[in-house]
This record gives structure tokens, C-alpha cells and sequence, in this order.
């Protein structure tokens, strides 16, 4: 039985010809491993900047490879800062989870040809990509890139290069290509809403659907709310630099012994609406890689998720209260002291769906039957870094707290190990899963437990004694410390969070090494290697054009049905009729 | 014929690693979705993803809309901006299209495909009316002095009529679309189309009237 | 087939990840044991408030993170594959109940607990009596303006500031009141007298933070910030500005001194005959 195709003039066949297939492919498969692919080069060139960042902090006298007579200028240490955080945020952590693993596997695991809009989404990766281009183009200019954070806090972003190196040019090109993201995000978000709703097969009920599938719903709603707003604000920063406007501009300005000639514009402004769109960033940054946490401490543990309704409440707990949290990065900025206090007990809040669900993992594990495969060791570091990486949350929620622990590597710490470890592990623990159906070959299991060794304890050995810098109060973005006595005692710890930055990025390269080789010569992967019940898992490794042969997949129970007693197998897929169920 | 083994039951799957899968045998109507055929679940998609596009142009308009308040809340050398009459006549036109596009919309549901044509004609040219309109508007108050950089007022009045005139733009590009696409070809038929279209073309109708209020009230 | 027996070396992976587990919690807790690394001694009495919220925060959360790392250290062990077959087990309703009202009271109850320090800082002013100073934020230095013996503080315009003369606040020399103001590039104030410093930008947004004080307000251009301290210990403490401000932020570094009451008189005398000079 043949189905029609929806979206448009859409072949029953698979496209021909390189660039149909390829490049300007409408196929969700090829789309998702095209943003997972711009995700691996981002994430490289992340490392990379922040590898200078880290040389630079603990050997300010070194010679440091491709920078002008060997040195990392404050300027150029800012520039690196800025495009670091940019690009990780934007470029990997919003890009791989959702845009990656999400397109290729919402729609074959609710049992669907494809996304509701295929040309769509075919677009949305192409204008990402330019967004891309475009943010990448700050560092060629000749002043460089901006150094104004990824925050941008105006009127440093708005006023242009008076402001400072990078400040012209660099940070226009950098508005320009966030603006386009934005564009691509919603675009994006918009075929995931849909997809979801409209396209699931027969017997998958929203509450039948994979945590994975959840967490990419509710993460694209959050987009579609949130990037619209960060789009308007960047549109007005761009008019206060080029236009001569004054949104976030206000009069009586004088840089460098020069008046400025802007008038009537609000800083908090910026602020406000940055941060509304910020915070929900960072839970579309996470949710994903918590979808995929409970996908497979359910899989490798041969259990049921425990308490799935409670997981979807609490994700879903978790995307509405994100909305409402902003103010929380804003305690020490000017805002009124009573919406602070409003956003603090928000904030406070918002940790208990969290705490629901790390209890929940816990119980998931508790009277399993635990298989340490790679991306079992991702998941279950994911767990322990997503603990320790917000409780440290709770210190910071709290106003009074905040004031001695803001703007201080206590917050870089936070940060980091929620989404630039923990969410991270949720990128390699999915590329570990998925790999053998992606590309029909196993990744090496002796290198993926490697990586996951050394980047574990790596990670930690980075990110713990940031907290400690925290506490004694080194400020934030700095490019030297010599100029605060109270500094100077830190320096070793500045020297041991370097090498162990340096340790952790090198290991990365096996992952690389790991993920290429396997391309090629990994070993066959049979076409349910994990014994997992979601319904990738019953389509060959990599799945058909149409994903399921023109055959249309029903749905007969929830995703995570293991160990059921009274089977045979340990495992009851999705798809199976209860008449084909083995009893023993 | 390799076959798969669950339990104690054999399989004969066909093929290599049994795929393709067996044709389903009884209770599988090869229906898709939560219900109805590929047809009807590509029209209800295709509604559903407007409906979303509109939530997301939405917040984009309401980041705008509260910045204003906001700033405008703040006192301080506030200063209102005279708005051109011109303004009130062009959101005129635009209620006149909404009303146009309505019964184009009708006459294409009751196949009178000739009376379809004319009257979204009429819509088109009446919202390429409508932002001619506006550029016009935005002339005369340059030649008042009023700047996109003069002033906070009219800084926003400038970015909001701007940024919901590129919006309609894009909306009389989708009326070209729906008037001269191949239909035949497509999972949907014109009629759906047309319906999107008229639906967005409502949203900006009424997105124009509240920007309108938004500045001039309280003036 | 059910597979029977488990995956060689299962026992290696899991016994090693529960040791790590187990090692990073120690070490963790050890860490935050001894105070190797640690907040400066407050001189304030808001930030011994503070200091102590911050370790009901560190005791809850601390107990909730050794807890959970342990709880995950045990599972991994004990439920490791050794060919057992896993519980069915979908969840457990009161558990759910349970954890979640205990979670909900204690971060709840801790947030509400924090506003009392928060509604100190921020929700009182300064009291009528406190000694006015000014600080000015600008890429990169801080600088600080005294009222002087009229107490009051002399109008400021953009137009009259000069840094090359020193006149950084911009204090219109016409105004009387601005004739005996005083500007400084360190902040001095009395011991054990309430201060209310409002904080100016001349160009983007900068912070300014003392940590002894456990005080910390952003700087922002086009707003007048005013807060309030009384520092309870002579010294010299650092200033330090925690707002990326452009490529010159890490070196915006002044000086707080607290002197008694004699001492921060014999300051002002001395700064005002300099800056006659």
C-alpha cells in the first residue's frame, strides 16, 4: 500500500543525483546528520577557542600559536570569549540534540515518512548554515571579533567601535547572523510542533510516545516562543548601531573623552529581552539530552522508565516555568528589588520538576539489570553532572546569595557542567545509541568507554575548582590576573584547570577518531543491536528513504516496556500485535 | 528465507534482516495518525504550522509591543508623535481586503473559480494599496522631521509599521503563490490553500489595527 | 534470546564507575570541608547574613548532592547485569508524591528563608544620616566623589566633564555646591558608619563589588543606583569591577579603605589639599 507523501509535490521515490541526495536533500535523515556534522565542526572550533582562552589564563607569557607575535591580546582573549560562548550555544548545544538527533528520529519514532514540512526543513538547515558563515566572517574583519560576550550587553554592543576592538564591524556581523538563526530556529521549531502532533501513527498516543520524542516537542515549543523575541531584539540592537536609534542607548554617554550622540534608550531593556529568550536557551539546550538520559537508562537497564506520566509532567513543568525565570540573571542589574524576589521563588521552583526527575532516573536504575555500553556510561554521567551542575543552581537563585557569587566562575561552573558537559553527554550518549541505525555500524566499543573515562574525570577536574575560584571571588571575563592582589594565590588552580582542559580536549579527538573510522570499517550493525523497543529499531540500519518500506507502522503500547513478566524476550517492542507477543 | 525468532514462535520476515516487513494481515486499515486519511492529516498539518508560524510572528510583535510599553513607561523625554491621517485611510484598505479575501475565499469553496480569481485580484491589489500607503506615510513624516533615529516614539513607530509591512509582504507573495501554483500537483487542494492564505491574511489585518492603537492611544 | 549471562568486564565497568562516583563525592565534600578556597571574613554585618545563608544553601544542597551521587554509586553497583532478570516496575505513585512535596518545601522554604537578607539590601534605603559618596564607573577606572563639608553634591552635565582635568563626574563649576566636592580614584569611609554610595556610568555598564563587604551593584549608564553598606573593620579592601566593560575590564582595580572617624577625616583633609594642588 502505497501512502501518499505529505508536504507538497513529494516523490514516492528517493531523489537521484549527488545534490538532491546530499545537499538540497528534503530527507529529515540527511538534514539531521547535516546539523549534527555542522554541530561536530562547531564544537571543534569551540574547543579550539577555548583551548587559547585556557593557554592564555595560565601561561599569559607563552608563545601561542597563530595569534600576531605570539600573543593573545585582552581584546583577542574577549573576541575568543565572545564567539566561544556563541558558538557552543547556538552553533552545538541548540543545533545537535534538537536539529540533530531530533530530526533524523521524531519522525521514525512516532512512525512517520518524514517531518510535516520536509522543504522546510530543508531550508531551515541552509539558512542555518549562512547563519553560521556569517557569525564565523566577525573574525576575519580586521578589528576582529566582538568581545562583548554572548550575552551583548549593551550599550558595549550597541555603541560600535568606540566601544572597543571588535566592537564595529565584528559585532554587527555577529547580530546579522544570530538575526538568521532566529529565523532558522523558528522555521524549525514549527515542523517539530507539527510533526508531532499531526503525524503520529496509528496507536501512539502522546502518552505512548519515547521521552526523547517529548522532550524535542516541548523543546521546540520553547524555540518558537523564545526566538522570535531574541529576533526583535537583535533587530533593534542592529538599528542602535547602524540607524542611529537609541533603544538601548541612553544620553549624557561619553567614551573616550567624546559625547555620544544617543539619547532615550534602556540597557535593562537589552537585558530583559535577551534573557527572556536566554533562559528558555538554555532548558532547549538540555531538555533534549534529558530525553535522551531517560531513553536509555530505561534501555540498558532493561526497565521501564519510572514514573513516565511524572517525567512528562516534569518536563513539561520545566518548559512553562522557564518562561517566567529570566530575571534571575538580572539580581545585581538595577531591576527592581521586588521582581527579583518574584523571580527568585521562580527559580527556587523550577528545581523540583528537576529534582523529579533525577529521582526518577535513580529509580529507573534501582532493580534493573544495568549494561555498561557507551552510551549507558553517557547517561549515567549525565545524571551525576546534571546533579551537581544544578544544585549549584539553588546558590544562585537566591538574590542575597547571588550578590557575593554573581559574575564569578561560580556561575561559569554552574553553567558549564549543565550544558557544556551534561548536555554534551547527552550529544554522545545519542551518538553512541544511534550510530548503528544512522550508519548501519557499531562505533568502537573500547574507544567510547575510553572517551567516556578520561572526559568524565576530565570534565570534573575542569569544572569543580571553578566554584572555589568563585568563593574567593575572582570576577568573570577577565583576561589576566594580575591586577587583584587577592588573585594571586589562585594561580596554581589557574595552571591545573588549564592542563586538565587541555587533557580533556585532547581525549575528544578519539571520539573523532572513533566516529570516522567507524564510518567505514566499524563492525555491522545488525538492525536492533540494543534490543530497544521505540520503532527506529524495527527499520533497517540506515533506514529507507520513506523510513518504514510504504509500510505503515501501528502502535500497540507504551515505549518502554521491559522485562515484562510471563515473555520470552526481555524486551516488547512497540510495534509488536499482542497476538505475535512470545509467551513463556 | 532468513526468519526471526521470538520466543518460540518463527517468523518468516523475507528478505535480509527481515525487511521488508510482511504486508499486515487484518486490523491495519493502513490509516495514518490519530485518525483520517494522508489527505486530510496534510491539510490538518498544514493548518497546524500556520497556527504556529502565527504564535511565533506573535511573540516576535509582543517582544516589540512590551519594549515600547516599557520604554514609554519609563517617563523620561517621552515625547508623542503626530501620526499622519493617512494612516486611518490605510488601515481602511486593509479591512476592506480582509473583507475581499473572505469572499474570494467563499466563491473558490463553491467552485467559481472566474469570481475566486477576480475578487483575490482585488485582495492583492488592495494590500499592495495598503503598503504603498504606508511608504507614503512614512514620506510625509520624514518631511515633517520625524526620523527612525529622532526619538524613542518614533523610533518604534518605525521599526513596528515597518516590520508588519514586511510581514504583509510576505503575504502578498503567498496570495501569488495560491493564485498561480499547480495545485493539482500538491497534497492540498487550492481551496486549502486559499483558506491558509485567508487566515494569515485575518492575522495581519488584526495585528495592524493593534499596533495602530498601540501608538496612537494615549496620545 | 534472553541473554543469561551478562557482559564480560560488566563488573570492572560498574565496580569502577561507583568508586569514581564515590571518590569525586569525597574529594567534593573534603573540598567544601576545609574552606581551602573560601569567601574573604565579612566586615559587614549583612554579609555574616549572608555568609550564613550561604551555608544553609551549602548544608541542603550538600546533602542532597552527596546523597544523590551515592545513590547513583550504589545503583550502578548493585544493579549491574549478572544475569538477574530487572523489576517491571513502572514507578510508585506515593514516592512521587512524596519527594516531590519534600523538594518543594525545602527549596521553597529556602528561597523564602533568602528574602530576609535580600529585603535588607535592597529594601530599606540608606538611613538619613549616612555618609553620601558617589561612584563612577568608565572604561576602565573608578573614580569617587565626596559632597564635602556642605554635604551636598554639585550638579553634574556631560558637557562639563574633563577627564584631563580631572573633572570626571562632569561637576558644573557654577554651582556652588560642587565648589568643595571632592574626586578621588579610591573610595575611603568611616568605620562602623552607615554609607550610602550611588553608583554612576559615564559609558557602558560596569560593577562594582567589594567582597569583604559582600556588596555588589552593577553600574549602569542613564541610572543613579544607590546602595548601603557600614563596613566594621579598618583596612584596605579591593574594588573590582564585575561587569565586562570592554578590552581593558580586568584592570578597573580601586581601593576601599575604612578608616575610624579621625583617620577619615585626616583622609578627606589630605585628598582635598592634593586635588588643590
Amino acid at each position: 500500500m502505497v501512502t501518499h507523501e505529505e508536504g507538497g509535490a513529494h516523490a514516492h521515490h528517493p531523489p537521484t543525483g549527488f545534490i538532491r541526495k546530499y545537499i538540497f536533500s528534503v530527507d529529515h535523515k540527511v538534514i539531521g546528520i547535516q546539523y549534527f556534522l555542522l554541530a561536530l565542526f562547531s564544537v571543534f572550533v569551540g574547543m579550539a577557542l577555548s583551548l587559547f582562552m585556557r593557554i592564555h589564563l595560565a601561561w599569559p607569557d607563552a608563545n601561542v600559536p597563530f595569534f600576531k607575535d605570539g600573543i593573545i591580546t585582552p581584546e583577542q582573549y574577549l573576541a575568543l570569549m565572545t564567539m566561544h560562548g556563541t558558538i557552543m550555544v547556538f552553533m552545538v548545544l541548540t543545533t545537535a540534540p534538537q536539529s540533530g538527533f531530533g530530526n533524523y528520529f521524531l519522525p521514525i519514532q512516532i512512525g512517520a515518512a518524514d517531518m510535516a514540512f520536509p522543504v522546510l526543513n530543508m531550508l531551515s538547515f541552509w539558512v542555518t548554515f549562512v547563519s553560521l558563515v556569517v557569525m564565523l566572517a566577525a573574525f576575519s574583519v580586521t578589528a576582529g571579533a566582538p568581545i562583548s560576550g554572548w550575552t551583548a550587553y549593551a550599550p558595549l554592543s550597541a555603541l560600535g567601535e568606540i566601544a572597543g576592538p571588535g566592537q564595529g564591524t565584528g559585532q554587527t556581523l555577529w547580530v546579522i547572523g544570530l538575526a538568521i538563526f532566529c529565523l532558522a530556529a523558528l522555521l524549525s521549531a514549527l515542523n517539530f510542533i507539527t510533526t508531532t502532533i499531526d503525524l503520529r501513527a496509528r496507536g501512539l498516543s502522546l502518552l505512548r510516545m519515547p521521552l526523547t520524542c517529548w522532550t524535542w516537542f516541548v523543546t521546540a515549543i520553547l524555540s518558537l516562543l523564545a526566538f522570535g523575541v531574541l529576533l526583535a531584539a537583535g533587530i533593534l540592537l542592529l538599528l542602535d548601531r547602524v540607524a542611529g536609534t537609541s533603544f538601548f542607548i541612553p544620553g549624557g554617554l561619553i567614551l573616550s573623552d567624546k559625547a555620544v550622540n544617543h539619547a532615550g534608550g534602556s540597557p535593562l531593556l537589552w537585558q530583559h529581552l535577551f534573557w527572556f529568550f536566554g533562559h528558555p536557551e538554555v532548558y532547549i539546550a538540555i531538555l533534549p539530552g534529558m530525553g535522551v538520559a531517560s531513553h536509555l537508562l530505561s534501555t540498558f537497564a532493561r526497565k521501564p522508565v519510572f514514573g513516565y506520566r511524572a517525567m512528562v509532567y516534569a518536563v513539561c513543568a520545566i518548559g512553562f516555568l522557564g518562561f517566567m525565570v529570566w530575571g534571575h540573571h538580572m539580581f545585581m542589574s538595577g531591576m527592581s528589588p521586588y521582581s527579583a524576589l518574584a523571580f527568585s521563588m521562580l527559580t527556587m521552583s523550577i528545581g523540583v520538576p528537576s529534582a523529579i526527575k533525577t529521582f526518577n532516573w535513580l529509580g529507573t536504575l534501582w532493580g534493573g539489570k544495568i549494561q555498561f555500553r557507551s552510551p549507558m556510561l553517557f547517561a549515567l554521567g549525565f545524571v551525576s553532572l546534571f546533579v551537581t551542575g544544578g544544585v549549584t543552581g539553588l546558590f544562585l537563585a537566591q538574590p542575597a546569595v547571588d550578590i557575593a557569587l554573581h559574575d564569578t566562575p561560580f556561575v561559569v561552573a554552574h553553567f558549564h557542567i549543565i550544558m557544556g558537559v551534561a548536555a554534551i553527554f547527552g550529544i554522545f550518549a545519542g551518538t553512541y545509541f544511534w550510530f548503528p541505525k544512522m550508519f548501519g555500524r557499531m562505533m568502537s566499543e573500547p574507544l567510547g568507554k575510553i572517551h567516556f573515562w578520561f572526559t568524565f574525570i576530565g570534565v570534573y577536574l575542569i569544572f569543580m575548582p571553578m566554584h572555589f575560584q568563585g568563593l574567593v571571588g575572582q570576577p568573570r571575563r577577565i583576561s589576566d590576573f594580575t591586577n587583584y592582589d587577592f588573585l594571586a594565590p589562585l594561580m596554581p588552580m589557574q595552571k591545573f584547570v588549564s592542563i586538565a582542559a587541555i587533557a580533556t580536549i585532547a581525549v575528544q579527538l578519539l571520539f573523532l577518531i572513533n566516529f570516522l573510522y567507524s564510518l567505514k570499517w566499524g563492525k555491522k550493525a545488525e538492525m536492533n543491536p540494543w534490543r530497544a523497543t521505540t520503532l527506529e529499531w524495527t527499520v533497517p540500519s540506515p533506514p529507507p528513504h520513506d523510513n518504514f518500506g510504504g509500510h505503515v507502522p501501528v502502535v500497540y503500547r507504551g515505549p518502554y516496556e521491559f522485562s515484562v513478566p510471563g515473555m520470552t524476550e526481555d524486551y516488547l517492542p512497540q510495534h509488536l500485535a499482542p497476538e505475535k507477543m512470545a509467551k513463556s | 528465507m532468513p526468519t526471526a525468532v521470538i520466543g518460540n514462535i518463527e517468523i518468516k520476515q523475507g528478505g535480509r534482516d527481515g525487511w521488508p516487513p510482511p504486508p499486515p494481515d487484518g486490523g491495519d486499515d493502513g490509516s495514518r495518525g490519530p485518525g483520517g486519511d494522508a489527505a486530510t492529516v496534510s491539510r490538518r498539518a498544514y493548518f497546524t504550522g500556520l497556527t504556529l508560524a502565527l504564535g511565533g510572528i506573535l511573540m516576535f510583535f509582543m517582544a516589540l509591543t512590551s519594549a515600547y510599553i516599557v520604554r514609554k513607561g519609563l517617563g523620561e523625554n517621552w515625547q508623542a508623535i503626530a501620526l499622519p491621517r493617512l494612516l486611518w485611510l490605510n488601515t481602511a484598505v486593509l479591512l476592506a481586503s480582509s473583507a475581499t479575501i473572505e469572499i474570494a475565499r467563499r466563491k473558490l469553496a463553491r467552485a467559481a473559480t472566474g469570481a475566486f480569481h477576480t475578487w483575490w485580484w482585488v485582495t492583492t491589489t488592495l494590500g499592495v494599496a495598503f503598503l504603498v500607503g504606508q511608504v507614503v506615510a512614512w514620506r510625509e513624516m520624514v518631511d515633517r522631521g520625524i526620523y527612525l533615529a529622532g526619538s524613542p516614539a518614533s523610533s518604534f513607530f518605525y521599526v513596528l509599521t515597518a516590520s508588519h509591512g514586511l510581514h504583509l509582504l510576505g503575504g502578498i507573495v503567498f496570495l501569488f503563490y495560491v493564485a498561480f501554483r499547480a495545485w493539482s500537483r500538491s497534497s492540498i487542494s487550492q481551496g486549502t490553500a486559499a483558506e491558509l492564505a485567508a487566515v494569515y491574511w485575518h492575522f495581519m489585518d488584526g495585528l495592524w489595527v493593534f499596533l495602530l492603537l498601540l501608538v496612537s492611544l494615549g496620545q | 534470546m534472553l541473554r543469561k549471562r551478562p557482559l564480560a568486564g560488566s563488573t570492572t565497568v560498574a565496580v569502577t564507575l561507583s568508586l569514581l562516583l564515590v571518590v569525586f563525592t569525597v574529594i567534593t565534600f573534603w573540598l567544601f570541608w576545609t574552606r581551602r578556597w573560601w569567601f574573604p571574613e565579612s566586615i559587614t554585618a549583612i554579609g555574616r547574613e549572608i555568609d550564613a545563608q550561604f551555608m544553609r544553601t551549602l548544608i541542603i544542597t550538600g546533602i542532597v548532592f552527596v546523597a544523590s551521587q551515592l545513590a547513583l554509586a550504589w545503583v550502578v553497583f548493585r544493579y549491574r547485569d549478572q544475569g538477574q532478570r530487572a523489576s517491571n516496575s513502572h514507578g510508585n505513585n506515593t514516592m512521587e508524591v512524596l519527594w516531590t512535596a519534600a523538594t518543594a518545601i525545602l527549596f521553597v522554604g529556602l528561597g523564602v528563608y533568602a528574602q530576609r537578607s535580600w529585603a535588607e539590601v535592597h529594601f530599606r534605603g540608606a538611613k538619613p544620616d549616612a555618609v553620601q559618596i558617589e561612584a563612577q564607573g568608565q572604561q576602565f577606572k573608578w573614580y569617587f566623589r565626596y559632597p564635602g563639608p556642605d554635604g551636598k553634591f554639585g550638579r553634574t552635565g556631560t558637557k562639563f566633564v574633563d577627564d584631563s582635568s580631572g573633572n570626571f563626574f562632569g561637576v558644573d563649576s557654577d554651582d556652588p555646591d560642587g565648589k568643595d566636592d571632592l574626586t578621588t580614584p579610591i573610595i575611603a569611609v568611616p568605620v562602623n558608619r552607615e554609607v550610602q554610595l550611588t553608583l554612576r556610568s559615564k559609558d557602558v555598564i560596569h560593577s562594582f563589588t567589594v567582597r569583604e563587604l559582600r556588596v555588589k551593584q552593577d553600574a549602569v549608564p542613564g541610572m543613579r543606583i544607590p546602595i548601603h553598606f557600614t563596613a566594621e573593620k579598618s583596612g584596605r579592601y579591593e574594588v573590582a569591577c564585575v561587569e565586562l566593560c570592554g578590552m581593558n575590564h580586568h584592570q578597573m582595580r580601586s581601593f576601599l579603605l575604612v578608616f575610624d572617624d579621625v583617620g577619615y577625616q585626616n583622609w578627606l583633609r589630605e585628598q582635598a589639599a592634593f586635588s588643590a594642588q
